[in-house]
């Protein structure tokens, strides 16, 4: 099935969120990898947008937007760091 | 509760031309747009008269600031939404777009010592806006664009990159049908093109792959197996709906 950059998460979350959910680092609840969910797979739209984790598959967060609302599920994070926005400010391109 | 009508602005179609037969650049004119950066992107919605809707993501060629939006979309034969952008929406009309959206997928002049752009297909978008952006803010970092397209006929922006060339080189790869006296064979991109044309490890470039999804995974995976770290390719894919 084909699938998406976390990128296109961008959208969505901006009705959710005041931070960038795709420069916002995160980690697995599965596999501790830590990365920007806008290195997350995506699938699914337009019914909606599964993240699924670039090292492991396991389902990071669940976003729907319906007329009525919006559903957003983090089931797969163990946290967010919101705010330093280390990729926006200019990512270190070496480890 | 959110209102679902958070975050979108009207944009009127204020500007279009073809970019190929199935192809077609729209400028949107969207009153309090707050200028974007290159690469980020734009959700568009639609709303039809029964008050279905439907809504789709769209990297932006332009960048700056102004409140003017320019998309390049590709028709997609079984697209429900493409179509009409690209044979029916008429100057004056009005759709309703939400952004600027994502900070990852961005090139700002100043972060990179060396950029390598490597687009698939219409890909090209996003990367142009980098390519604007660099020639806006007068940036002496070296920036070059390996672009793969299945013919000659297909290229958006074919004119506006060759006026580049003195600052940001374009390689053009054909993948079916090379121009008459072409040096090389039609083709994919192989991990020997993505060596011989694109810059080289040790110069440690930034890279931005934008295309299909297949193409992106290709050539993200031979980039790092040429010995780029992981880190220092973004990726953005697209799908087709």
């Amino acid at each position: 099935m084909p699938y998406l950059d976390g990128n296109v998460l961008a959208g969505a979350a901006s009705d959710l969120f005041a931070f960038d959910l795709t420069t916002t680092e995160a980690q697995c609840a599965s596999c501790y990898d830590i990365a920007p969910l806008g290195r997350s797979l995506v699938f699914g739209p337009p019914m909606g947008f599964v993240a699924r984790c670039r090292s492991c598959d396991s389902v990071l967060i669940v976003v729907v937007e319906r007329p009525e609302g919006h559903a957003f599920d983090a089931r797969g994070l163990r946290w967010m760091r919101i705010g330093n926005d280390a990729h926006a400010a200019g990512e270190k391109i070496r480890p | 509760m959110i209102p679902a009508s958070f975050g979108w602005r009207s944009g009127t179609l204020s500007g279009a031309r073809r970019l190929t037969p199935s192809a077609r650049s729209l400028t949107f004119r969207v009153p309090g747009w707050p200028g974007n950066e290159a690469g980020q992107h734009v959700d568009v919605r639609l709303t039809a008269p029964d008050g279905y809707r439907a809504v789709r993501s769209y990297s932006m060629a332009s960048v700056g600031d102004g409140d003017e939006v320019e998309l390049a979309v590709a028709r997609l034969p079984d697209g429900e939404v493409s179509p009409f952008l690209v044979d029916e929406l008429e100057l004056g009309d009005r759709v309703e777009l939400r952004g600027p959206l994502g900070g990852f997928f961005v090139w700002r002049s100043g972060q990179a010592q060396c950029t390598q752009l490597i687009a698939g297909g219409s890909g090209v978008v996003p990367l142009v806006a980098m390519v604007r952006a660099h020639a806006a803010a007068d940036d002496r970092a070296p920036m070059q664009l390996l672009y793969s397209l299945r013919t000659p006929a297909d290229a958006f922006y074919a004119d506006e990159l060759g006026g580049f060339t003195a600052t940001v080189p374009t390689t053009w790869h054909y993948t079916r049908t090379p121009p008459p006296g072409g040096d090389r064979p039609a083709g994919r991109l192989t991990e020997h093109d993505l060596r011989e044309q694109t810059l080289p490890v040790e110069n440690e470039p930034l890279i931005y792959v934008c295309g299909p999804t297949g193409f992106v995974e290709a050539v993200s995976h031979q980039l790092v197996s040429l010995g780029h770290a992981a880190a220092s390719v973004r990726t953005e894919r697209f799908g087709g709906v």
